[in-house]
């Protein structure tokens, strides 16, 4: 393990995170973990890490570091910026830095949250089995809080052959100010039976209000029906649960909660909640009801891209174009489909 | 109007209430449920339900988390399906009665009532019209029931509190609660597991950590076990507190 990076400027809200801490919910534990997946396992894959390694998560504002020992490092996510020594570099790419040199990560021009990996992974200790920062708890990641000025991030070893490939995407996702989110109706979908059609034809603006435990979002109130239960005896949360509480606003929690006493109208998909952790405030959010069925495949296809992009970045030699658009038919995922 | 609803209702055994009812939480979650109030047998059953998907090593089941009277199973829909699911419910709750279920423990939690440790222990006597050893007793009487653990890492939602304690919230919630406080909020009881800011009327403290990620079992009970206060003194509370790590 060596040190890699001094923190000369954290940004707004920077945190280790993985794919999550799992197997503690009965104890109250949330799973925690980097919101936007995709961006953390196509950082990981830049650099030759596993997609479970740990990335450094920024939101809005990036950081500004110190190299202390010479690295590779890619940056994916929110289009923030990324400059060494002052000079521009692109995103989704590999890069070697040296030691001395400064990374500076400006501010999101789009997307939330943009994410930083290190070849060999961002070695925080483990603690119950992830290294992901559970602010609420105060444990996990960097002390179990954000990263602050003067923190230093060290590194796993890692093969220094694998370290110097240079791995490139060319294409990167369009974080759109308008999304839609696809979901499937429930658990509590029968207490919303007059207004579930008004929930998934309307637009909603999403709160600045929001963070990682919950998307808070402004629009139409959703009623529950005037037959439903008064209260919910609180139930496990899954991602992507939209509480609908009293005043009718949702919520769509994320993965900072273990159980809720909302009832949830709906659940977004797990293959579309990192599109929703790269919207930013003020971005208009709709849903799109599909069934169980629809949903697990359009799940279980989009990890077949994940699985096409980490198999080909592992073999690389030329940097890749995108995968077909019919592997996953979203014209708004990637910049060449949308044309 | 139509409600195209995902919520399915499945009769189990020869009852005639339609339990568990099935719903979907999203692509990869589902819940059943087995009643809709605060009933020990109903959470007993969910808890029992829910540590035999554990035990069996259920191929495809990620995580199994029980609450009140609800469980969910997290799984991966490339192994098994909502339809294999709740046929394993329906073998599980048939198993019920001939598996032997570890029990559930009474775990006893040492608490150092009033003083600086209880600062709102005279609201609950005046608002309750007892004398605080009254309160004291009352509290330390019953035997509690973990009906669920979330909110936080080893927060537990207790049953049981004596009708006579019940009291509202503070108005106004204190910026800082040391953790072990014990509180009282509506009809429920609990204690705080870590500092926190919180609204609960705080009557005690306990020496114990309730919730540590370097132990081998962070949390010192789980959903389904029971709890009983155990009053101690100060210098009983400040003997626990530094005899704890040894």
């Amino acid at each position: 393990m060596n040190e890699v990076l001094r923190i000369i400027d954290p940004g707004a809200c920077s945190t280790v995170q993985d794919l999550g801490r799992r197997g503690h919910a009965h104890l109250g534990v949330p799973v925690s973990g980097a919101m936007d997946e995709y961006g953390h396992s196509i950082a990981n894959w830049l650099v030759g890490n596993a997609a479970c390694q740990a990335t450094l998560e920024m939101t809005i504002n990036g950081a500004a570091m110190e190299v202390l020992s010479p690295c590779s490092i890619a940056l994916t996510g929110a289009d923030m910026g990324l400059t060494i020594n002052g000079a521009a570099k692109v995103q989704w790419h590999s890069h070697q830095v040296q030691t001395g040199d400064s990374i500076r990560i400006g501010t999101a021009r789009t997307g939330c949250r943009g994410y930083l990996a290190l070849a060999g992974g961002v070695a925080s200790p483990m603690v119950l089995g992830s290294r992901s920062t559970y602010l609420g708890g105060r444990f996990g990641g960097h002390a179990g809080r954000m990263l602050k000025a003067g923190d230093i991030l060290s590194c796993n070893g890692m093969d220094q052959a694998d370290v110097q490939k240079t791995r490139s995407l060319l294409w990167s996702p369009v974080y759109a100010d308008s999304i839609t989110l696809r979901a499937i109706a429930g658990p509590q979908d029968d207490w919303f039976c007059q207004d579930s059609n008004h929930f998934f034809q309307s637009r909603f603006t999403l709160s600045p209000q929001s963070d990682r435990m919950g998307c808070r979002l402004e629009g139409p109130g959703i009623k529950k029906d005037a037959d439903a239960p008064e209260n919910l005896l609180s139930i496990p949360i899954a991602a992507g649960n939209v509480q609908i509480p009293p005043d009718g606003q949702p919520i769509v929690l994320f993965r900072e909660q273990t159980i809720g006493g909302y009832p949830c109208i709906a659940t977004v998909l797990s293959c579309d909640l990192w599109r929703l952790a790269q919207a930013r405030p003020g971005a208009s959010i709709c849903f799109q009801r599909v069934s169980l069925e629809t949903g697990q495949h359009l799940a279980r296809t989009w990890q077949g891209v994940l699985t096409t992009v980490r198999c080909m970045l592992a073999t690389q030699t030329q940097p890749i174009q995108p995968p077909k658009p019919t592997a996953y038919n979203d014209a708004s995922t990637s910049r060449e489909c949308s044309q | 109007m139509s409600c195209a609803s995902n919520t399915t209702c499945l009769p189990v055994g020869q009852k005639t209430q339609a339990y568990p009812l099935v719903r979907i939480s999203g692509d990869r979650c589902l819940l059943a449920t087995y009643g809709y109030t605060v009933d020990a047998a109903v959470n007993e059953k969910v808890r029992r339900i829910a540590l035999l998907l554990y035990q069996e090593h259920n191929q495809g089941i990620e995580e199994v988390v029980p609450s009140y009277s609800t469980l969910a199973i997290f799984y991966d829909p490339d192994q098994v399906s909502v339809q294999e699911l709740t046929l394993l419910l329906d073998q599980c709750e048939q198993k019920l009665t001939k598996i032997q279920s570890d029990e559930a423990r009474i775990i006893t939690i040492p608490v150092c009532y009033g003083g600086s440790f209880g600062p709102d222990m005279e609201d609950v006597a005046r608002h309750s019209r007892l004398d605080t050893s009254e309160v004291i007793h009352r509290h330390s009487s019953s035997i509690y029931r973990i009906y669920a653990i979330g909110f936080a890492p080893g927060f537990c939602y207790l049953g049981g509190l004596d009708k006579g304690l019940h009291i509202p919230r503070l108005k106004t919630p204190r910026t800082f609660v040391a953790a072990g406080s014990v509180g009282i909020a509506g009809s429920q009881t609990g204690i705080y597991p870590q500092n926190s800011p919180g609204g609960w009327r705080i009557i005690g403290r306990t020496p114990l950590t309730l919730f540590d990620t370097s132990r081998a079992e962070p949390c010192l009970y789980r959903a389904g076990d029971s709890i009983r206060f155990l009053p101690v003194d100060r210098a009983t509370f400040q003997a626990m507190l530094h005899g704890q790590g040894e």
